[in-house]
């Protein structure tokens, strides 16, 4: 029986994460997943990047990941947002002393980097490539029982498994969803001209298409988009050659970048929105897309994940140092209260943003522009927004302000 | 059951009667379970502060000793026993001293349970605790001199208890028993004693108080370490 503070099933980017943030303050995890995390490592860039918020980067700074970047990633320091190619946009600009509101990463980059503190963890147990096939959650424990035979137990369970939690469908956990009519084109392209750290985000009545830079590499400047068409003309536009997906890139940009060229195959991904009606159960804490996803546009998807693990590893190791069972209820009590205000006022504001720009029309145009000159001059709404895309809305974590727990 | 002056034989009844859905966080004891966390806050707070602790650390008792005075199930016990020491918890209930060792058992923690009263005890302790145990004896005075006899040489004493005010009646009696939230009959109001009265108390057994924190009922916070003294507080002592 090998034990521990805590087993998580799942391997991704939040459940090793969470596991970071655990060893750096003296807690045990065992991490079980399927896959080969090496295979998704090695060749070619796949195209899919991430935007880690400035809290989240605070996080990973103060729980040793960051230093195991391959290169530091790309900062944000502005956000433009606009109404189609309309003048008259949003632009959110820190002070030149302000920290980026955010950093831009190949995925594999960032997955090399967490397996990497994963590894160095002295309390971290991997168990990649291998599949739970009994848990048992009971009074005092939890027992999981992996396909080699293994068996292991701990306090709690932390289900990190992606949107599709086989461990929360298992607890009878229910699920609000919502569906758009859109799916996201995802992928990097090269462009002329340098883009200056300046993420934009342009609405189109389709949806937005968002740019978001990254560091230039030997052929010069890139960036990544996130593009959001109508879900039947998705297929179309993945059927597109380079080149004539490119130039389409490049009407909808209105040209800006200058030349535009493809760096990285396009994926699809459907667009939708979700939410666990709880994130806990006896003996069981949800974490990033198994409680929740979001709708990428505002690029908080994955970061809600981070300040799930932020906030779950600050509830679980201040209970270890009150002699507490960590599987115990005041606890997860503690980390549902925690989280389920701010995923859900995430989550209702990036839903609001999509829908009232999903509306085409020139008066829904003016109105639009009208509200982004009003947001531009009004100071506090503009910061509560500034404060959303950095991810420091809201009773922060300690992790998330750089501190140690 | 010898020397127990301390103890109430209608008082002993009615916790045993409780005993089998001590550990349930949604039963009969639910208000225990949602005090627990913050008289533990407070507890880590003073062993840090006395003994000279890292804050950080998880086992700071290691090579200390505890006893639990009135330890129930061992909802304070199982984490002082984590925090690493050697725990010793009495209670004057037989049937809630047999689930507080099948509890400890099932948990993998080693702790010496009791049946009977302070008076039972013998030796001393780096750490003695009495939550919510003076508003239930018979003889508050005898009793605090007993906690003072088990303390070591250096020693933590720590205890809690409801403060006598309206405020303190209302929602620990009225509304909390009434609705069910405590159990009925688990507190006489006549029983209550006020900070100033315990602080006088423990003076007269030889013992200076350290530290008095007020455990408050807000609608966002729920129960909180406060200054505000009103409805329940905690004490800690060490040896004049």
């Amino acid at each position: 029986m090998d034990r521990s503070d805590v087993i998580i099933l799942g391997g991704g980017l939040v459940g090793l994460a969470f596991a970071a943030a655990l060893d750096s303050a003296g807690l045990r995890s065992i991490i079980v997943d399927p896959a080969d995390p090496d295979s998704r490592l090695t060749g070619a860039f796949d195209g899919r990047t991430s935007a880690v918020s400035s809290s989240s980067k605070r996080m990973f700074d103060a729980v040793g990941i960051s230093e195991h970047f391959p290169e530091p990633g790309c900062p944000i320091r502005v956000i433009r947002v606009a109404d189609g190619l309309e003048p008259g946009g949003l632009a959110f600009d820190p002070q030149d002393d302000d920290e980026p509101l955010g950093w831009m990463h190949e995925n594999r980059h960032l997955r090399m980097a967490l397996l990497a503190r994963a590894r160095a963890g002295e309390k971290i147990d991997l168990r990649f490539g291998r599949r739970p096939v009994k848990t048992v959650r009971d009074a005092h424990r939890v027992r999981v029982t992996l396909d080699d035979g293994s068996e292991t137990e701990a306090p709690l369970l932390v289900a990190a498994e992606g949107r599709k939690s086989p461990t929360r469908e298992a607890a009878g956990i229910k699920l609000a969803s919502w569906r758009y009519d859109h799916a996201a084109i995802v992928s990097t392209l090269r462009h002329e001209k340098p883009h200056d750290n300046i993420a934009y985000e342009i609405f189109y009545p389709a949806g937005p298409f968002a740019l978001l830079p990254m560091t230039d590499d030997d052929g010069g400047h890139r960036s990544a988009i996130v593009w959001s068409v109508k879900k039947k003309d998705a297929p179309g536009f993945l059927k597109l050659s380079d080149e004539d997906f490119a130039a389409e890139a490049q009407a909808a940009m209105g040209g800006f970048l200058g030349q535009v060229s493809m760096l990285a195959p396009r994926t699809s991904y459907p667009l939708g929105f979700h939410h666990a009606a709880r994130i806990t159960d006896d003996r069981l804490a949800l974490i990033g897309d198994a409680a929740h996803a979001i709708h990428p546009i505002a690029g908080q998807g994955v970061n809600l994940g981070y300040r799930d693990a932020a906030a779950l590893a600050q509830v679980l190791v201040e209970g270890a140092r009150l002699g507490m069972d960590l599987g115990d209820a005041q606890l997860l009590e503690r980390y549902q209260r925690w989280r389920s205000l701010d995923t859900l006022m995430v989550a209702m504001a990036t839903d609001g943003l999509t829908r009232i720009y999903g509306i085409p029309g020139k008066t829904a145009s003016k109105v639009r522009r009208f509200g982004m000159q009003l947001i531009d001059r009004v100071g506090p709404i503009k910061q509560r927004l500034m404060d959303e895309a950095r991810g420091t809305s809201g009773d922060l974590p300690l992790l998330l302000r750089g501190l140690p727990i | 059951m010898t020397n127990t002056s301390s103890i109430v034989d209608r008082e002993a009844a009615h916790f045993g009667s409780m005993a089998a859905d001590w550990w349930d966080p949604k039963g009969k004891s639910a208000m225990l379970h949602k005090l627990n966390p913050v008289r533990l806050q407070y507890l880590r707070d003073r062993i840090d502060q006395h003994f000279d602790c890292d804050e950080c650390q998880f086992r700071p008792l290691e090579g200390k000793s505890a006893l639990d005075v009135g330890c129930g199930a061992g909802l304070l016990a199982e984490p002082l026993a984590r925090l690493g020491a050697k725990v010793t918890g009495v209670d004057a209930a037989a049937e809630v001293i047999a689930v507080a060792r099948g509890h400890a058992e099932e948990q993998g923690l080693e702790i010496d349970y009791r049946v009977g009263g302070v008076e039972d005890v013998e030796g001393q302790f780096d750490l003695v605790t009495a939550m919510e145990v003076i508003e239930h004896v018979a003889e508050p005075t005898a009793f605090v001199a007993a906690l003072e006899k088990r303390l070591a040489p250096g020693g933590l004493l720590v205890m809690s208890t409801p403060n006598r005010t309206a405020w303190s009646k209302l929602l620990t009696i009225t509304l909390a028993e009434g609705m069910g939230k405590i159990p009925r009959g688990t507190h006489d109001y006549d029983q209550f004693i006020p900070p100033e009265e315990l602080q006088a108390m423990l003076g007269t057994v030889g013992l200076e108080v350290e530290d008095v924190t007020g455990i408050a009922m807000g609608p966002m916070k729920g129960l909180h370490l406060s200054d505000d003294m009103r409805l329940n507080y905690l004490v800690s002592a060490r040896r004049a």
